[in-house]
């Protein structure tokens, strides 16, 4: 097993008598993308906000950095960026200055706000007051805040939330270069699963406070079968004769019939019978169970 | 302790473009300049009732210190405090200012620490003006008389009482502006509160120096009673022991309100 930055042993957390998190074994390797996802309300905010240690974890729940959290507060906070919910900055400074002040805090020479300004492409809204931010730029003004101490892990909340599709494309990129050029560990929360099938290279799925599936995007991926999508002249008829020798069938629609895909000669095959008893064939394609119904399928089922 | 300095210095950097801050520089130059304008357009009037050096000051000095200790002060401490929070409140960076690699208690204490620095500063500027603006009347009219008496001791005195008096009121606007994040409460409570504060103190209730709002007042009131020399009196007690009991409260406050 590769190190571990991020681990959770049965983490349970309570608002009140209401169990928000249930039970949570989260593993984030090293240099991963991991891909936190849930409906809203399933406790990624939660769970994020106690990885922060905002929220107090029961002793020896929690390890970052392969350490108790608790008793490590400050020196893992140290090595960690964060955004969380809506980025916090400081309406009345600009982006310049909303950095200046967090290097203050850092600790760290201001040269490095310029570099991040630059890494978000904000170098031309430096001096523009941060309130006036579009939406977009206010997100990325907040990645720009939580790589302001180059920490080796980040926690992003939803950061595409509310973007346009160039703003969900410049973020993602930007995740996926920091991971690669840069060999960060991120930690990116979504309820959207496309947005994360994209970039993550592991997935958690929490929904009601648990933790469903957690794995590589492979993994994911395998536990939805693939299928052959058919189409023809005949449909009624069409769907008989597959019957009537021995085929399988899933589903049908009024257009297409549904079979479960064996492999690429299985298909040549099945193509080659329908055409020599007359059928027209219109298309044959091998389809996958999108994510989005995986996901559906895995959180409903909880 | 570094922490605590991190966080005083981004505190400072937060606010200089804010109100609360410009305020605490810009409100004792406008109101002492007022009064040394007056003093300067009736100066024959003034010259005219032959006042020892010691009385002119105190006559002078007088209408800066009667306005600010009853009102000025008080309601500068009502704005500032919610200033200083609603900074968190407004951009809910709470949350963030927690999540950063330093000790909470110092996050916590250089924000309270800054709002005592800032009446420091206010009240400082207002005793310097006082002193600068009788001197330049002085150059400007050979006629005034103050150049007989210096009164920096005395007004040295009296403003750093006025500034303990008013840690009273100070802790607990903190408290309430930290607690909510709207304008009203901490307005209403400190004008409801400033209101009882001076009827209490000049109607010479025994046990004014329980309400902190009439801390400001009550140590006025003394300073004109020849008590002057007293500078640790029943009020200034009071009200350093309210900021010593709020500032720990205020903490347990904070901590747990950063998590939502």
């Amino acid at each position: 097993m590769r190190d571990l930055i991020i681990e959770t042993r049965g983490l349970n957390y309570y608002f009140g008598n209401q169990k928000v998190v249930d039970d949570l074994s989260l593993k984030v390797e090293k240099g991963s993308i991991y891909g936190f996802l849930g409906p809203n309300g399933a406790g990624k905010t939660t769970s994020i906000k106690i990885l922060l240690n905002l929220l107090k974890s029961p002793a020896d729940t929690v390890f970052l950095f392969g350490k108790e959290i608790n008793s490590n507060r400050i020196a893992s906070l140290k090595r960690l960026g964060a955004l969380v919910e809506q980025p916090a900055i400081y309406a009345h400074l600009s982006g310049a200055e909303n950095l200046y002040n967090r290097c203050m805090l850092l600790g760290i020479s201001r040269t490095k706000a310029k570099e991040m300004l630059r890494l978000v492409g904000l170098e031309d809204a430096a001096n523009k007051k941060a309130g006036k931010y579009s939406l977009g730029m206010k997100q990325r003004l907040g990645i720009a805040l939580a790589l302001l101490s180059d920490p080796e892990l980040l926690l992003l909340d939803e950061p595409t939330n509310g973007l346009d599709p160039n703003g969900i494309i410049e973020i993602r990129n930007l995740m996926i270069e920091l991971a690669t050029k840069h060999q960060k560990t991120i930690l990116v929360s979504s309820h959207l699963l496309a947005e994360i099938e994209r970039i993550a290279t592991h997935v958690g799925i929490i929904n009601r406070g648990k933790l469903l599936f957690q794995g590589t995007i492979k993994e994911l991926h395998d536990l939805s079968k693939p299928m052959i999508e058919l189409e023809l002249n005949d449909i009624a008829k069409g769907q008989e004769f597959l019957k009537s020798n021995g085929y399988q069938i899933l589903d049908s629609t009024e257009k297409k019939i549904i079979l479960p895909f064996i492999s690429t000669e299985e298909c040549g095959k099945l193509n080659t019978l329908l055409i020599q008893h007359d059928f027209t064939v219109y298309s044959i394609y091998q389809v996958r169970k999108d994510l989005e119904h995986l996901f559906l399928d895995i959180t409903k089922n909880n | 302790m570094r922490s605590l300095l991190l966080s005083l210095q981004s505190e400072f950097y937060k606010s200089r473009k804010t109100l609360a801050f410009w305020a605490a520089i810009v409100l004792p130059l406008v109101i002492c300049g007022l009064i040394a304008f007056g003093f300067l357009s009736n100066a024959d009037k003034v010259i005219k009732m032959h006042y020892p050096p010691q009385v002119l000051w105190m006559t002078f000095s007088g209408g800066a210190l009667g306005v600010m200790g009853m009102l000025i002060l008080p309601f500068y401490v009502i704005f500032m405090a919610f200033s200083v929070n609603n900074i968190e409140h407004k951009n809910d960076t709470w949350k963030t200012l927690f999540a950063q690699p330093l000790n909470k208690f110092s996050i916590y204490a250089a924000k309270y620490l800054y709002a005592v620095i800032l009446i420091f500063i206010c009240l400082s500027l207002f005793a310097l003006f006082t002193i600068l603006s009788g001197y330049l009347l002085q150059a400007l009219n050979s006629g005034f008389t103050f150049s007989g008496y210096s009164p920096v001791a005395l007004l040295s005195k009296i403003y750093f009482k006025m500034f303990l008096s008013s840690l009273g009121i100070l802790s607990l606007q903190f408290i309430i502006s930290l607690i909510w994040s709207d304008f009203l409460k901490p307005m209403g409570i400190g004008f409801v509160g400033i209101i009882a504060g001076i009827i209490a103190a000049t109607k010479g209730w025994e046990y004014a120096y329980v309400i902190p709002y009439s801390h400001p007042t009550l140590a006025l009131s003394m300073s004109k009673s020849k008590n002057v020399d007293q500078l640790f009196s029943q009020e200034i007690y009071s009200g350093l022991i309210y900021a010593v009991i709020l500032f720990i409260a205020g903490y347990f406050i904070v901590a747990r309100k950063s998590i939502k």
